[in-house]
């Protein structure tokens, strides 16, 4: 059985069809791109499947449980984590504090815990905190805990995003176009972080990117959005020589890399 | 270009001095020092203010000397100095070096301990200074009641980011739940008839009704935060204004409560001691929760509040929980402003209540103990020291706000942790 089955899911904004009968599948541990052009819906269906938005048709089923139409942190909850687009940091946290947060709900203290120096907040504040630091030294990013995003270079606050979703080992990992703004350099580095810590958490991977190079490295089946339908859904190197797929997404620029 | 630097850069050097002489002085050696000067002016004050050619101890600090007899300046300004300056900064820099090793041996103890010894020392200090007359004890506790206050706005409207203007309202619902509660169960009184309990044990059931007051303003707040945490932007800022006015002309004519003339005849519970305990214990609690994780999701959900509930914050529930915990301190505040006054009417807890809250809180900073606490007791001092000026004092006071809103916009300290072991350090 799938980690998150998807099927028929739709979605209108107004009178603009958004996401166009919709349909997933992601088993555990695999890496599965979604590219498409901008405006294609990508983020959408990032959106849709986080609870952000509500589908107006359609299922969805993640770990045997159907979450259609419940609130994000419910979902988030059960173990999908994400990352977002445009970083979405908290100004005014700093990068430890971040991470910990993302352990919100693995807190069992209670409102005792939270107005009271309890033995046990005590505990479980210093072994989120543990957490936290690990998830930073897998991306790299610990000599920043005590600063504020702010203060960051762009490359560790994307890196510090992912160490937030990652931190509690989620069985499912959106990721949102990580390598964005990137230089070639910068991108093979993600890239390695990626593997890096698909190989130590063992997540599912869902991950959108405008880059070939980064879907072709990382991903074992890629699926192609246009317009908020799936035209071709494959292997990266049967999806790279899909006419489809070279006429949508492509067609101008051979290579992107 | 250089000139400038220099220039700007003097008035700053010399406080960089200052700053550098007194580097090793711990905060338990100002705390002491303070103590010999509070001990200092109760034993010879009163003759030093006579042969300064004043006719009694200046209460606070010579301020009001200074707006209504401006002939006495000279003598208000020597008898601050030599009571007030020099004990304390003598003692300080003197001791410094007995103080450190006392530090030394305290920091090495739990910090329960430590903290608990800074605050006997300051509880002391605060007893000699307000002993003098029965206007600097009142003083002193609207300001310790004030800290708990503007704290608990600080959780709504600096940690949560949201605009609340309900805290009056909050006050009032404490101020006449614990009145009812005193004055129902352990006075003789006209309204409530005669007396249910004895008095004996005011140091128990005080606060316990405080503990209910405070539920009581909770609720309150749970009617306010059903309706308008439903949606971001102003709409709670209108609807905590309703409900102040709401509760305002509730009590005004609620006949049982005194109506617009007020309830009095509370018994004298509101101690130095009894303020001071609860306004610490209030402080500990709040910082306890806004330092949590779960305190800190009020962060997470002002900064941005989609990236929270990816993250599996349960927004509305954090909101709503911070939210009634704020009001409860609110009430707890009230009950105590109840008990100090020992009269409460509806039309004190009003715009300008509001108004003074407000002030304390954007004055002292968003999203800090510190802030609150500074926020609190500058502008109490402040209104004190300026209150010969009568209508004045409400044109002075906001321009000031005015000027700290264009320099420091997010208020004096913001966004700063305490941080009790930093504070608490031996220095040298």
């Amino acid at each position: 059985m799938p980690l998150l089955e998807v099927s028929n899911m739709s979605h209108n904004f107004g009178g603009l069809r958004a996401v166009n009968e919709y349909n997933l599948a992601i088993e555990p541990g695999q890496i599965v791109g979604l590219i498409g052009p901008n405006g294609a819906g990508k983020t959408t269906v990032f959106n849709l499947i986080t609870g952000i938005y509500r589908p107006t048709e359609g299922r969805i089923v993640f770990n045997g449980q159907d979450v259609t139409g419940h609130a994000p942190n419910r979902i988030a909850s059960l173990g999908l984590a994400r990352t977002f687009q445009e970083m979405r940091l908290w100004r005014h946290m700093t990068v430890l504090e971040h991470v910990k947060m993302a352990c919100y709900s693995k807190f069992t203290y209670g409102l005792a815990g939270a107005f009271l120096q309890t033995p046990k907040r005590i505990r479980e504040e210093a072994e989120v905190e543990e957490l936290a630091f690990a998830s930073l030294k897998m991306f790299g990013v610990e000599q920043f805990a005590s600063h504020w995003p702010t203060d960051l270079p762009y490359g560790a606050a994307r890196r510090v995003e992912m160490a937030r979703a990652a931190v509690t080992k989620p069985k499912l990992l959106f990721l949102d176009e990580p390598t964005v703004g990137m230089t070639p350099e910068e991108m093979l580095a993600m890239i390695e972080v990626v593997r890096k810590m698909h190989e130590t958490l063992k997540p599912a991977v869902f991950l959108i990117e405008h880059r070939l190079k980064v879907v072709s490295e990382l991903c074992h089946r890629v699926q192609t959005l246009v317009f908020g339908q799936v035209i071709a859904e494959g292997t990266p190197e049967e999806i790279q020589n899909n006419p489809k797929v070279i006429e949508a997404y492509l067609g101008e620029e051979k290579v992107v890399a | 270009m250089h000139q400038t630097t220099s220039t700007a850069s003097h008035p700053r050097g010399s406080l960089e001095l200052v700053r550098r002489f007194f580097a090793n002085v711990p905060l338990l050696a100002w705390f002491c020092g303070a103590l010999v000067a509070v001990i200092l002016e109760r034993a010879v004050g009163l003759s030093m203010a006579q042969s300064l050619g004043m006719p009694r101890i200046p209460v606070l600090f010579g301020f009001l000397v200074f707006l209504k007899q401006p002939a006495l300046i000279p003598g208000a300004l020597g008898y601050v100095l030599l009571m007030n300056i020099l004990p304390i900064c003598i003692t300080a820099k003197i001791g410094a070096p007995v103080f450190n090793l006392v530090s030394r041996i305290l920091y090495k103890m739990p910090l329960v301990v430590t903290a608990l010894v800074h605050l006997a020392v300051l509880y002391a200090v605060f007893h000699f200074w307000a002993d003098v007359n029965a206007y600097r004890m009142i003083m002193l506790k609207m300001m310790l009641i004030s800290i708990l206050l503007t704290l608990s706005l600080n959780v709504i409207n600096g940690y949560m980011g949201e605009f609340s203007c309900s805290h009056p309202g909050f006050m009032a619902l404490g101020a006449y739940a614990a009145s009812l509660f005193t004055v129902g169960l352990f006075v003789n009184d006209q309204l409530f008839g005669p007396a249910m309990m004895t008095s004996d044990y005011a140091v128990v059931f005080f606060p316990l009704g405080l503990f209910f007051t405070g539920l009581v303003s909770a609720l309150g707040a749970l009617v306010i935060a059903i309706p308008s945490f439903k949606t971001r932007g102003d709409y709670l800022a209108i609807i905590s204004l309703a409900f102040t006015f709401i509760i305002k002309s509730v009590l005004e004519n609620l006949e049982f409560l005194g109506g617009p003339r007020g309830l009095s005849g509370q018994p004298d519970w509101s101690s130095l001691p009894m303020v001071f305990i609860i306004v610490v214990f209030g402080v500990w609690v709040i910082n306890n929760f806004v330092t949590s994780t779960m305190g800190k999701a009020l962060n997470a959900v002002r900064d941005d509040e989609i990236a929270a509930e990816a993250m599996t914050v349960d927004t509305r529930k954090t909101k709503i929980i911070a939210f009634m915990f704020a009001a409860f301190w609110a009430g707890v505040a009230g009950g105590l402003f109840a008990h100090v006054l020992r009269f409460v009417n509806p039309s004190t807890f009003g715009i300008q209540k509001l108004a003074e809250v407000l002030a304390m809180v954007y004055f002292g900073g968003l999203n800090s103990v510190y802030g609150s606490i500074v926020g609190a007791v500058s502008i109490s001092l402040l209104g004190e020291a300026l209150r010969p000026l009568e209508i004045l004092k409400w044109i002075i006071i906001p321009l000031l706000l005015i000027l700290v809103m264009i320099f420091r916009p997010r208020g004096l300290i913001s966004f700063k942790e305490f941080n009790i072991h930093n504070l608490l350090k031996p220095r040298g």
